[in-house]
């Protein structure tokens, strides 16, 4: 069952096209990463679904709504974080939840409220101001007042932000229990790949307002092809030597370093190749991960 | 509605922002009242010195129902720009926080969101006035007693007997939460312009100041657009204490002078409120949400 349905969705700010012809589905219990550099595109698709922001063209449909027809229907089984944990700083975490219940239509009792608060890890300063509290505890407050009503589907635009590594452990396990213990639907946004490859079942790759890439991770990372990063005795004329032979097809446009998208059995090829030609490889440093085709992606469209 | 209406008016009395209004209005009242009970024989001498020498007036003078009257005079038209504090950040304060963006995630539509911080600025705006009621008039009755109220007016002088006083003060505060509310409205509707607290505050004031510079010019040229402007008509709370007066020039209690003027001034100031707030609707249904 399809939760989230966009098709064709741009928003223009005067000449700006921050996001242009966007069409993704997500798919009920995903957890679906959305990937792009900072401007990509990212919070502004998220605030249209939100319906913060009102699309240009296009449509969106979430749990087969329309959100511009059945907005609050539509939001009130949705719980998200859009970027900054903005809050009241005069208020107590404590506060903040019962404030954001009063706005639920679903009853929610002083005992959910507690263990949300426990959920978030904020259970020994609810009492306290907001105004005391690091961007990380802020950052849980947020997902504390996005999960709060129980939502179907969770938005959470770059909800790591600001954690320090046991937060984004803590954030990263919560999203995945989420996920896989009642069924969630979770849209995740980030610039922080690992992140999205450690969570994420899927994802669509922004750049410049416009998808780049969509699908299953394990589809999207071709297990049969490394990326590598050489390091030789002489940078500029291995890449020469590259340049002018059939492995320039497999070179990728970087602007440091030499980096190539090659399948694992022709590393030993290229050695071999660029041996002969006089250059001696002193470190061949391969990876398969998103950061190097997202990476990959965007410095090809560059 | 009511579930937007008590939570922005919890978020309302738990800002330190929100009691500047009040701890400005008790000082400034303590202080004239104080002032009053000291000196108060010289400051009735003072303003009873060009009719001394053909009226006599005896009885309590300065009583409860005179200093409410004076400090309503001077409260009434400052209270606006303590009540523009709030009103104007209502809308601007939550976009500049962030926190506008979880507001508008929320199940309920960007109208219902306007209309429930109005209605909950509007709640404040009462209790403000409330709180001034209390002060200038119970406080005023209570420390200096009651007694007819005795007041000079440009060319002529209204004397209301002490039974028919009350009642009037009641329609001057339903009246003045008329004037109240403009301006509240006034400020929603700067705040929805704006993304920051200062501008719609800064803007609030600067309307009421202007308005009331246009309303009080004796110019042929502003004289068109007067009965137009709210500012014309904020201070027509005074109306209530203007009396008929039958053939023999004696007073005919309970009655009140210019109704019209009165119905004409709520009329007004009901649209401008209506209009502001439609206003405010309006463009916070068509904003992108971008902070």
């Amino acid at each position: 069952m399809s939760v989230i349905q966009v098709n064709n969705v741009s928003k223009h700010f005067g000449s700006l096209k921050a996001v242009d012809g966007l069409s993704f589905e997500v798919q009920a219990g995903q957890v679906y990463g959305f990937l792009g550099q900072n401007g990509s595109g990212k919070s502004t698709t998220i605030r249209m679904l939100l319906s913060l922001i009102h699309p240009t063209s296009g449509s969106i449909e979430i749990f087969g709504h329309t959100i511009q027809s059945n907005r609050n229907k539509v939001l009130e089984e949705i719980g998200a974080i859009i970027e900054r944990p903005d809050l009241y700083p005069y208020l107590s975490a404590k506060e903040h939840l019962q404030l954001f219940a009063k706005l639920r239509s679903k009853k929610i009792t002083p005992a959910t409220i507690e263990e949300t608060l426990i959920k978030v890890g904020l259970q020994d300063r609810a009492k306290d101001k907001v105004q005391t509290f690091s961007l990380g505890m802020k950052q849980r407050l947020g997902i504390g007042i996005a999960l709060l009503h129980n939502p179907s589907l969770i938005i959470l635009d770059e909800p790591t932000n600001g954690l320090d590594p046991q937060g984004i452990s803590d954030i990263r396990n919560l999203i995945q229990r989420l996920a896989k213990e009642e069924g969630k639907t979770i849209l995740v946004s980030s610039h922080i790949l690992s992140e999205i490859e450690q969570m994420a079942s899927h994802i669509l790759i922004l750049h410049k307002g416009k998808k780049l890439a969509e699908g299953p991770i394990q589809t999207l990372l071709d297990p049969n092809k490394m990326i590598v990063h050489l390091k030789t005795t002489n940078d500029p004329q291995a890449l020469q030597i590259i340049l002018s032979g059939s492995f320039s097809n497999y070179l990728l446009k970087r602007q440091e370093g030499i980096y190539l998208s090659i399948p694992h059995f022709e590393i030993p090829l290229l050695n071999e190749f660029l041996v002969n030609a006089g250059v001696g490889l002193i470190n061949v440093e391969s990876k398969n991960s998103l950061e190097d085709y997202f990476l990959q992606l965007t410095s090809n469209t560059n | 509605m009511k579930s937007i209406i008590s939570f922005e008016l919890y978020k309302i009395f738990r800002r330190p922002r929100t009691y500047i209004a009040f701890g400005a209005i008790a000082a400034l009242i303590i202080v004239i009242q104080f002032g009053l009970k000291i000196d108060g024989k010289s400051y009735s001498d003072f303003l009873m010195k060009d009719i001394n020498d053909t009226l006599t007036v005896d009885g309590n003078v300065l009583n409860g129902y005179l200093i409410c009257y004076i400090l309503l005079q001077l409260l009434l038209v400052h209270v606006p720009l303590l009540v523009a504090l709030i009103a104007a950040d209502m809308l601007s304060g939550e976009a500049n926080l962030g926190t506008l963006r979880l507001l508008f995630s929320t199940p309920f539509t960007r109208t219902q969101w306007v209309l429930g911080k109005f209605i909950a600025a509007s709640i404040y705006t009462i209790v403000l006035l409330i709180w001034l009621a209390f002060l200038a008039l119970f406080v005023s009755m209570w420390v200096f007693g009651t007694d007819d109220l005795f007041l000079m007016k440009s060319n002529y002088v209204v004397l209301i007997e002490k039974n028919d006083v009350l009642w009037r003060y009641v329609g001057a505060f339903v009246f003045a939460s008329f004037s109240l509310l403009t301006v509240t409205s006034l400020g929603f509707l700067m705040s929805s312009i704006a993304n920051n607290s200062i501008g719609p505050i800064v803007g609030t004031m600067s309307a009421i100041v202007f308005f009331t510079i246009l309303s009080t010019l004796n110019i042929p040229l502003f004289s068109i657009i007067k009965p137009y402007l709210f500012t014309t008509h904020m201070n027509n709370w005074k109306e209530f204490f203007d009396i008929q007066v039958n053939d023999n020039n004696e007073a005919i209690t309970g009655s009140i002078l210019n109704v019209a003027k009165i119905k004409t001034s709520l009329m007004v100031l009901s649209a401008h409120i209506v209009l502001f707030v439609s206003a405010a609707v309006l463009i916070t249904k068509k904003k992108d949400i971008l902070s």
